[in-house]
């Protein structure tokens, strides 16, 4: 790889911009209340400006040596483990800088509009800020360790984000759910971090990459689970996605950015950026092509459920993603499809958030779309924006959704055995699932007759709304096709991610498109005579178990209490301290904080010194007798 | 008839050893301020030697035992790389601790420290004391007699000597642990515990060192190494007793099952006292193990490492687990410095010059951003006395912003967030522990600190996003606890975006003389 040159050599300012907007905003108090959120938009704009600048360099040389290097500083050097700070600009890398800092713009922009009655928007711009400088340190990183700076930072900001309207309790506990589930995922992440310093002495891509064919098969594997447990905490996948609907706490535009366009799909990159240790573990990828599977179909099914705005387009988002799990763990021949429809997703998905909140808007914050219905006649630019992402993400022939996901479907069919039918099905069906619990959504939402609540006026949002949430529709239209059939999306991939020769499929490409747009047809279908045709009724019916367990987020709460809290971290324990500091905290408070009040603390301190030394005995005890048997 | 033992004098370097005769001869002075100054000019007297004493302890470490390295005193005292190192560091840290301990807030004497310890709290002998103008100034010769403990214990060249070290720091602290001038009887019933318990320690240490002694015919652990290979048929004598002194120090670092003091005595004791022991006493104690294992019992590593790595997982699951359950920030604190404990024995187990270098170096990260926690709590009072439970702990974030933004920070730093030292440290630490047979063990630290990571996150929540319970209110420390509690986050911070300095001569220092 090359030293940075030109444009490249500044390109550290595309992290540098928004960072220092966001601790301009977060120090400069009051006087930055009105000229922060324009600032912040502008720092926003900058990067990527300067992103555009290298990508349009990086177009300019050959394919092979496009990527570029750049050396930040010496971060941890020591005799025999020297890393470096630094960045690296590639194919990949890039095409994600676009996403973040053109997505993220535009949400900046919309923001002005939606939280201009905010006390507090200073803040929200500076967390953006934050937000939008660490997501592009995560994919600029040299090395996983630098990665991971980023991977924490993005963390950080969701994490004040989500909790950003602090004053409700339920918000603040989806945030410490999300950080938590997050920690999780890092955990993996550490752990892969360590397993690579082991084998390679080195956690920089160049380094691992160059290590890998040297390296076991066991090893890799480990490596690669490692790294999966990571993508699954961030990229809200099975078992780790519980947090993403609670995420939706958050002000919609940053369900938009973070929870739909940019940071959930951090996972997906993270794969895809190791595609190296994946090609070389066959395991592992069918371990990523499992978990990617088990989510996009669990999320369909979630989907269907939801009659929650945010909520139903939440459990969409962990669908899509698991779809683009699946093709990143198909290898080769899906990395790069992997990456399209991440793509066209952050713009349909980030666009029909950016509607929702729209709709928000309109409707006093209300997100039940059973007292929706009938909207387009009053919200004609949000309407028709929103049914453009709805649209693509069913995959209808000629929009972005369309060229991306049918690609993945098709790509599962490859290969031979059992593990083809498997996944293809799979994505297949989920297919279907999709265009049933989308159209639901749109019409519930737009369709239909009206049953809006008594206190409603709904309107069209403002222009900073509206004009983002065009530009995203324009987006989801046509961005599939300019870069799909035309193949520049896998030509521009190709030097960083590998070739791949078409192989065997056990399905055609010609009856699996058949197949696919039957599938959609009757899930809009069944879609249409429910929601559209005959009446919604205002309060949910009680629906079969299924419908039942998918309210219910399919049991991710119940697993999650049961797998994680309940055994490891007594948090019902933790749970009484929370009663009793909300119930009666005052009164323990200031009864523990007196210190003249012996009695309690006798009570508090009921270790004796008796069963001191005798958990000391029992202990040394413990330890001699296991020694003289082993002995 | 034997004929009489020769007496040879034992050559002493005195250049090798002046660092912690400094020390000793600052204490000296300072019981004798404590005897002939007069009572208005003690505080500022005392205060004056204690600093001069640790700064020149640490300016001769640097400028002369550093070049003089060797073994010394008839093999009783070994000067080499971890052993500077660590005495170093506990130099520094005393100095940051003697700054807590001395904060006054608006009174006249030091706010922590009872004026009168022998008398009924609020009876007329206290009241009398305070009137005729009693001090609690006695505590900063203590210090220094137990920092001079420390630094002889992580340089012990053999058992006996290390025994004697550990008395002489442990003795100090238990007096120290008594002090507190509010909530006295939690502090005395601490300080007896803590002794009662620390004198059960070291009978073991001394057993097991007997039980050596009988294996290996020495004391000395270069001889003991020597003779590990040599000696037959006396496993049975030569294992227990290693067992036996690993007990003892054990102990000291507060690891399952021999924690159980831990939260009670660092709930009992005064805060500063709290962070003093949480910290210096875990890094000589992790010093006095590292020499002990990695020097004389190396060749019984297939004996000792299962048993300290069982140890370490009972120590990283009950110090995490019971972190969660906790209500008081000082027992939370206390438990998270027994999970700590856990993640440096994974270095021990570890057995190789990473996992050496990866302890020191953890060692000193987690040092400065605990001795910073404990020094702000002291801060935050409810009705006179510090407020621990942690339901007045609510709502800081809005009363109190930059109370919680830096405890928050330390937070970050003990969950091992990155760009903070914690971060850093746990790499150094489980990059050289993976693959060394430990690696089943890092992954179980792994899910561990996640667990804890959860407690530090409640915490930082529970300023943030409850509302403030009202009778909590925060003092404005004077610079001696403003410039500690500044630099040990500062050191949090450094470490976790420069670690490159630290790592080096963590990793130059590697290397025990035998």
């Amino acid at each position: 790889m090359h030293d940075a040159t030109g444009v490249a050599s500044i390109g550290w300012l595309m992290i540098g911009l928004p960072a220092l907007g966001a601790a301009l905003l977060l120090l400069g108090g009051k006087k930055l209340d009105k000229a922060g959120p324009y600032l912040a938009t502008l720092l926003s704009w900058a990067s990527f400006v300067i992103g555009l600048l290298i990508l349009l360099q990086l177009r300019g040389k050959s394919p092979e040596d496009r990527g570029m290097h750049q050396h930040l500083f010496d971060w941890i050097t020591t005799g025999k483990f020297n890393l470096s700070a630094g960045l690296q600009y590639d194919q990949l890398s890039l095409t994600f800088v676009m996403l973040i800092t053109f997505v993220g713009s535009l949400i900046t922009v919309y923001s002005l509009g939606y939280m201009e009655h905010d006390p507090d928007k200073r803040r929200f711009f500076a967390y953006l800020n934050l937000f939008v400088a660490s997501m592009l340190l995560l994919v600029l990183a040299d090395s996983y360790t630098l990665l991971f700076v980023g991977w924490e930072g993005v963390g950080l900001a969701s994490y004040l984000l989500i909790g950003f309207w602090n004053w409700n309790p339920a918000y603040a506990t989806a945030a410490n759910k999300a950080f938590f589930l997050n920690r999780i995922g890092d955990m993996g992440m550490l752990i892969a971090m360590f397993v690579m310093f082991w084998a390679f002495g080195k956690v920089d891509f160049a380094g691992v990459n160059a290590g890998v064919e040297h390296a076991g098969k066991g090893t890799m594997l480990a490596i690669g689970l490692a790294l999966l447990v990571a993508a699954c905490g961030k990229s809200a996948q099975f078992p780790l996605q519980s947090w993403l609907g609670d995420a939706m706490a958050g002000p919609t535009p940053v369900s938009a950015l973070i929870h739909a366009a940019t940071m959930v799909t951090a996972g997906v990159y993270l794969i895809v950026r190791s595609h190296v240790i994946f090609n070389a573990s066959e395991d592992a990828r069918l371990a990523v092509c499992i978990v990617g599977a088990i989510t996009l179909f669990a999320g369909a099914v979630i989907g269907c459920a939801k009659d929650d705005l945010k909520k139903a387009l939440a459990a969409s988002t962990m669908s899509q993603i698991g779809y683009m799990v699946l093709a990143a763990g198909l290898g080769p021949v899906g990395y790069a499809f992997a990456i399209f429809h991440l793509l066209t997703h952050g713009f349909f998905k980030a666009g029909m958030f950016l509607g929702a909140g729209s709709v928000m808007h309109g409707m006093n914050d209300q997100v039940n779309m059973r007292r929706f219905g009938g909207l387009w006649t009053v919200m004609r630019i949000t309407w028709v924006t929103f049914g453009l992402g709805f649209l693509a993400i069913i995959g209808f022939p000629g929009l972005s959704g369309f060229w991306s996901k049918d690609k993945i479907i098709e790509a599962a069919f490859e290969g031979s055995g059992w593990k083809p039918w498997v996944f293809g099905l799979t994505a297949l069906i989920a297919a279907g699932i999709t265009a049933f619990y989308m159209s639901r959504m749109f019409f519930m939402t737009f369709m239909g007759k009206r049953r809006w609540t008594e206190d409603v006026h709904p309107h069209e949002s403002p222009l900073t709304m509206t004009i983002p949430m065009m530009v995203l529709a324009i987006g989801s239209a046509f961005l599939g096709l300019i870069l799909g059939p035309t193949g520049i999306i896998t030509d521009w991939l190709e030097p960083v991610v590998g070739k791949h020769e078409g192989g065997e499929h056990v399905l055609g490409a010609a009856p699996l498109m058949v197949a696919t747009f039957v599938l959609m047809v009757i899930g809009v279908a069944m879609a249409w005579r429910m929601y559209w045709r005959d009446a919604v009724p205002v309060a949910p019916p009680v629906g079969s178990p299924l419908t039942q367990a998918a309210r219910r987020d399919l049991g991710q709460d119940d697993f999650n209490q049961a797998a994680i809290q309940r055994p490891g971290l007594h948090l019902t324990r933790a749970l009484v301290f929370f009663d009793n500091k909300v119930v009666d905290g005052v009164g323990n408070g200031s009864a523990a904080g007196i210190g003249g009040s012996s009695a309690r603390l006798k009570k508090m301190q009921n270790g004796f010194v008796r069963t001191y030394s005798l958990t000391m005995l029992l202990g040394v005890a413990a330890i001699l007798g296991a020694v003289w048997v082993v002995r | 008839m034997t004929s009489p033992a020769t007496f040879t004098q034992a050559h002493i370097s005195y250049a090798a050893v002046v660092p912690m005769l400094v020390i000793f001869g600052a204490a000296m002075v300072g019981v004798l301020v404590e005897a002939f100054v007069p009572r208005a000019m003690r505080y500022w007297t005392q205060l004056g030697v204690t600093f001069a004493g640790l700064v020149a302890s640490f300016l001769t470490l640097v400028l002369i035992s550093r070049n003089n390295k060797g073994i010394t005193a008839a093999d009783a005292v070994v000067i080499d790389g971890p052993a500077l190192m660590l005495q170093g560091t506990i130099l520094v840290l005393s100095v940051l601790a003697v700054m807590l301990m001395a904060e006054r807030f608006d009174t006249r004497s030091a706010d922590a420290f009872t004026q009168s310890g022998a008398s009924v709290p609020g009876s007329p002998m206290e009241t009398n004391a305070v009137r005729l103008g009693a001090t609690s100034t006695e505590v900063f010769p203590l210090v220094l007699f137990s920092v001079g403990g420390m630094m002889l214990f992580v340089a012990a060249g053999d058992l006996l000597v290390m025994f004697i070290a550990l008395e002489v720091l442990s003795l100090p602290l238990y007096i120290l642990t008594g002090l507190a001038r509010r909530r006295r009887l939690l502090s005395q019933e601490a300080s007896l515990k803590y002794f009662l318990l620390g004198a059960f320690s070291s009978a073991f240490f001394l057993f097991g060192s007997a039980l050596v002694f009988g294996a290996t015919g020495s004391i000395k652990f270069g001889e003991i190494a020597d003779a590990v290979g040599k000696v037959n048929g006396r496993d049975d004598i030569l294992i227990p007793g290693m067992l036996l002194v690993a007990v003892g120090l054990l102990f000291k670092i507060g690891a399952v099952p021999f924690h159980t003091w831990t939260p009670d005595v660092y709930q009992g004791a005064p805060s500063p006292v709290s962070g003093f022991m949480a910290t210096t006493v875990k890094v000589a104690g992790f010093g006095a193990m590292l020499r002990l294992f990695y020097v004389a019992l190396e060749g019984l590593s297939w004996n000792w490492q299962p048993v300290i790595a069982i140890v370490a997982v009972l120590t990283m699951v009950v110090g995490a687990v019971f972190a969660v359950t906790q209500t008081d920030m000082k027992r939370l604190l206390a438990y998270s410095s027994i999970s700590h404990a856990g993640f440096l024995l994974v270095g021990v187990v570890a057995l190789n010059k990473t996992g050496l270098s990866g302890t020191m170096f953890y060692l000193v990260a987690y040092s400065f951003t605990t001795l910073a926690a404990f020094g702000m709590v002291p801060l935050v009072r409810s009705a006179g006395s510090e407020a621990t439970h942690l339901s007045q702990w609510a709502g800081l974030g809005k009363t109190s912003p930059i109370l919680a933004a830096t405890f928050s920070f330390l937070l970050l730093g003990f969950a091992g967030i990155p760009l903070t030292s914690g971060f850093t440290a746990k790499f150094a630490l489980f990059s050289g522990a993976v693959g060394h047979g430990a690696t089943w063990l890092v992954v179980i630290a792994m899910l561990m600190s996640a667990v804890t990571a959860f407690v530090y996150i409640r915490i930082i929540v529970l300023m943030y996003f409850s509302d403030p319970t009202g009778d909590t209110h925060v003092l404005f420390p004077s610079a001696l606890t403003g410039i500690s509690v500044t630099v040990g986050a500062l050191a949090t911070l450094v470490l976790g975006v420069a670690p490159a300095p630290l790592l080096n001569l963590a990793q130059h220092s590697s290397l025990f003389l035998r």
